[in-house]
């Protein structure tokens, strides 16, 4: 890390949160976290996916009030209800998701919630004199009346930023503002912030890039499951022991001892089961950077691969692009046993025997007020239905084979699946899936929000289908996962494949730091956390 | 299942208690009351399918006076034949859903907006071809006269009674649709398809289910339906009255709600419909036999439209 002034610690801190502890239904998010933020600094926050980062800066921002420990600005002792409150308070987050009305002016979204007014009636021509002062600040030169879904993305984050500093903002709190942005566009933003910080601003910046975090931070903060693992004066972390810190957790516990499948051995003449040469993924937005960039990856029969990427690496849209949920937008070669095959529709990629268990269950994996039967067989519908007329009987078998073989626990067959726990809806899903009888399996996050138990079951069921001669595409966000399951590991950053890993120099920290972006870091511990 | 039931259950013993002097016990008023509950019972199967689907279809109405008119022009005026007339009814109100739900399907068109559209259209197209003149027996002549046309046969069939009077055929067309209906959500892929497209509709699309086609076919059998029910009305009413239907829209959703189908989609069934058809039409014919004025009837249909829905969500919770 390039050495740069600390800031004066001998200045009191604009904001110290203090044993900040945090549960989301009897799971501790946080546990005992202690973060400060002082005047003309940036503090980054760094950690895997699930360490916490997010859930932190949304107790700072008012986003959740049902949390313990302390939180003082300047000195006094607050506790905020709502980002409303926050906002007067000075503290002002730009989420991953943008807070902008789409359909209202760039004048309206900045005076919303806090317009100018006499006697109740809106003062426009006065809104419309600071908007455009406001945005002049950041170099934005846009019709304030336009709507604000017309312009590009990097110009409404601008929009975003400009209304926290309407809203006189001292501590900004961004949360992976770069992720959809072009490089022009996040020059433009680091402009900004070194601007915000000469007027004595604190940034909390959260980053999945090391490059940025050179860039920017004058202190890291690193949270690992939940807790903090240290904080540090950015001078003095280089990139190997930030690394380390996020990775650091000890393999413990049943999985050190796990016994691990044989290496496949591939048919020397046979094709690989599922090849991508410069596979893309555009971006839905008008010239935004492509979510995948020209990906090539091949997959043997019965081999697991597993795809370490961090928030917006592209990983998830690499696998939904591969089953067709992009439609058009997915453009390149795929080859499934050497043969070319088209794949534009979800129909298209059932057809030639692939499968995709999507990150979300909920949202996008089950229909949750169907029967566990009715989701079981949905995606083999058309095949459990000949000439279209369902077979009640048939269907019955189908789940039933299904619930044996997964060891499923619900209340029946025809319950509604929402009245099953995550590792049980798991467990459909990947029924669902199995049904259709896969020769690829595209896996994401396949163990999110399942108990330990209910894990360990779909870990042997991996292996099981492996030995089947499934071809699996993995991605997790645990590295120890990643590590014990795969055969082989890729890394990807910003759409990219970074660097690959096989079994024997496959170490959790030169992986972290390939999806971090950054040339390959020698481990400081060698030794201790090669896979086997 | 339970709740929709007790709803129609009190409405029967309301019926039981006011009796209008044992008009309540009479196999006539209850041959009545089905057969002024087939033309709604019949637009509320059609319903039940698009609102399972996550949608809704306002256009109904306008479809039953448009058909309706269509079937008098041809039946009365033209003479034609009921081979030709029926097939060719039926393919106008498949064109109207056709048309919404392709709108709904590939236009991306919200189906409220999509069918109010078509509402406005078809009611619309009824008065351009009926000169906004009701279609009847009566033609009238450039002289400005009227000839005098008997009742065509067709008319008189759909409008007859079997089993030694005691049933209206309109009231076995009824059952049918709600039979093809059931059979269509509780036998068929499509049906699945369309539970699920309402209950997730990301889901149903990411499980290889295809959303549109499956959604135009359940617009399209809605306008189906409407069809059967404008060829019953204008049977029923002996003309084409480009007025006729307005409402039945409305009329035929609240059958469904009150049911208990959820109109979030992915939820409810044809059994549920049948009770709630019943349940509008049974109420309206024991106010009518009481002698209730309409202004009050309409009143007490829409607190019951509001208590049975409150039961159904009291139900889940």
């Amino acid at each position: 890390m390039p050495n740069r002034a600390i800031p004066a610690e001998s200045k009191p801190p604009l904001v110290r949160m203090v044993g900040i502890s945090k549960r989301f239904g009897g799971v501790p998010a946080l546990q005992e976290v202690s973060f400060e933020i002082y005047p003309g600094e940036v503090h980054v926050l760094a950690g895997e996916n699930g360490a916490g980062k997010s859930t932190l800066v949304k107790i700072l921002a008012g986003v959740y009030s049902d949390y313990e420990g302390t939180i003082e600005i300047e000195g006094k002792p607050v506790r905020f209800h709502s980002p409303l409150e926050a906002a007067a308070q000075g503290i002002v987050a730009i989420h991953q998701e943008l807070s902008l009305v789409p359909s209202m002016s760039v004048v309206d979204n900045l005076f919303l919630g806090t317009p100018l007014t006499s006697a109740g009636f809106v003062r426009q021509r006065d809104q419309r004199v600071r908007a455009k002062a406001l945005l002049d600040q950041l170099g934005v030169e846009i019709d304030v009346d336009r709507a604000v879904e017309e312009l590009p993305l990097a110009t409404q984050q601008l929009i975003e930023i400009a209304k926290a500093l309407g809203q006189k903002a001292r501590v900004l709190i961004m949360d992976e503002p770069t992720s959809a942005l072009s490089a022009p566009e996040v020059e433009r933003l680091f402009r900004l912030i070194a601007d915000l910080k000469a007027r004595g601003c604190g940034v909390v910046y959260i980053t999945h890039r090391l490059e940025e975090i050179e860039r920017l931070a004058d202190r890291i903060t690193v949270l690992r499951d939940g807790r903090r693992v240290q904080t540090a004066p950015a001078s003095e972390v280089s990139t190997q022991m930030l690394i380390h810190w996020m990775v650091g957790r000890e393999l413990e516990g049943w999985w050190a001892g796990e016994s691990r499948r044989a290496q496949p051995v591939r048919a020397a003449s046979a094709p690989p089961r599922l090849q991508l040469e410069n596979f893309t993924v555009l971006s839905r937005r008008h010239g935004g950077r492509p979510p995948v960039d020209s990906v090539s990856l091949s997959v043997e029969a019965g081999e697991i691969v597993g795809i370490a990427g961090l928030q917006g690496s592209g990983a998830s849209e690499l696998l939904m692009g591969l089953f067709g949920g992009y439609g058009r937008l997915a453009r390149g070669t795929i080859r499934l046993n050497g043969k070319p095959v088209t794949i534009h529709s979800p129909q298209q990629a059932i057809a030639n025997g692939i499968a995709l268990l999507t990150n979300d269950r909920k949202a996008t994996g089950l229909v949750l007020s169907l029967s566990v039967m009715a989701n079981i067989t949905l995606a083999d519908l058309k095949r459990l239905t000949p000439f279209g007329w369902r077979r009640p009987r048939l269907e019955r078998e189908v789940a039933t084979y299904w619930a044996n073989r997964l060891r499923l626990q619900a209340p029946s067959l025809d319950a509604p699946v929402d009245t099953l726990s995550g590792g049980n809806q798991q467990k459909v899903a990947l029924a669902k899936w199995l049904q259709t009888r896969p020769q690829v399996l595209l896996l994401d996050e396949p163990t999110r929000g399942v108990d330990v138990a209910a894990k360990r079951e779909i870990y042997e069921l991996i292996y099981r289908w492996a030995d089947e001669g499934i071809a699996i595409l993995l991605i997790t966000s645990e590295m120890p996962e990643l590590l014990m399951l795969s055969d082989r590991i890729v890394a990807m950053h910003r759409g990219r494949i970074t660097a690959e890993f096989t079994r024997a120099n496959a170490s959790a920290d030169a992986i972290l730091a390939a999806a971090m972006g950054s040339s390959v870091v020698s481990s400081p511990h060698p030794a201790q956390e090669r896979m086997p | 299942m339970g709740r929709a039931l007790l709803a129609l259950l009190l409405v029967l013993l309301l019926g039981v208690i006011f009796n209008a002097e044992g008009a309540f016990f009479k196999i006539g008023t209850h041959r009545d009351a089905l057969r002024q509950a087939s033309v709604n019972g019949i637009l509320a199967c059609g319903m039940t399918l698009v609102i399972i689907s996550g949608g809704i279809d306002l256009s109904v109405g306008s479809v039953v006076a448009l058909v309706a008119v269509c079937f008098a022009l041809m039946s009365i005026h033209w003479g034609w034949s009921p081979l030709l007339a029926v097939p060719l009814c039926l393919l106008i109100g498949a064109a109207c859903g056709g048309a919404s739900g392709m709108l709904v399907a590939w236009g991306r068109l919200q189906p409220f907006i999509a069918t109010l559209a078509m509402m406005v259209f078809a009611r619309g197209l009824a008065k351009t071809i009926s000169g906004g003149m009701k279609v009847s027996t009566a033609i009238p002549n450039p002289d400005g006269t009227y000839q005098y046309v008997g009742v065509p046969s067709i008319f008189r069939f759909i409008d007859s009674r079997i089993l030694g009077d005691n049933l209206s055929l309109v009231t076995v067309i009824f059952l049918i649709c709600a039979a093809i209906a059931w059979l269509a959500l509780s036998r068929h892929r499509w049906g699945r398809e369309l539970y699920a497209i309402g209950g997730n509709e990301e889901a149903a699309r990411l499980s290889g289910v295809p959303v549109p086609i499956a959604k135009l076919k359940a617009y399209i059998a809605c306008g189906l339906f409407a069809a059967v029910a404008g060829m019953c009305q204008a049977a029923q009413e002996q003309q084409g009255d480009p007025e006729a239907g307005i409402g039945y829209e409305l009329t035929a959703i609240a059958a469904v709600v009150i049911g208990g189908t959820s109109l979030m989609g992915g939820r409810g069934g044809v059994g549920l419909t049948l009770l709630g058809v019943l349940t509008i039409g049974y109420l309206d014919k024991i106010l009518s036999i009481n002698a209730v004025p309409e202004a009050s009837r309409l009143m007490l249909t829409g607190i019951v439209i509001v208590v049975a829905t409150l039961a159904q969500r009291g139900r889940r919770g």
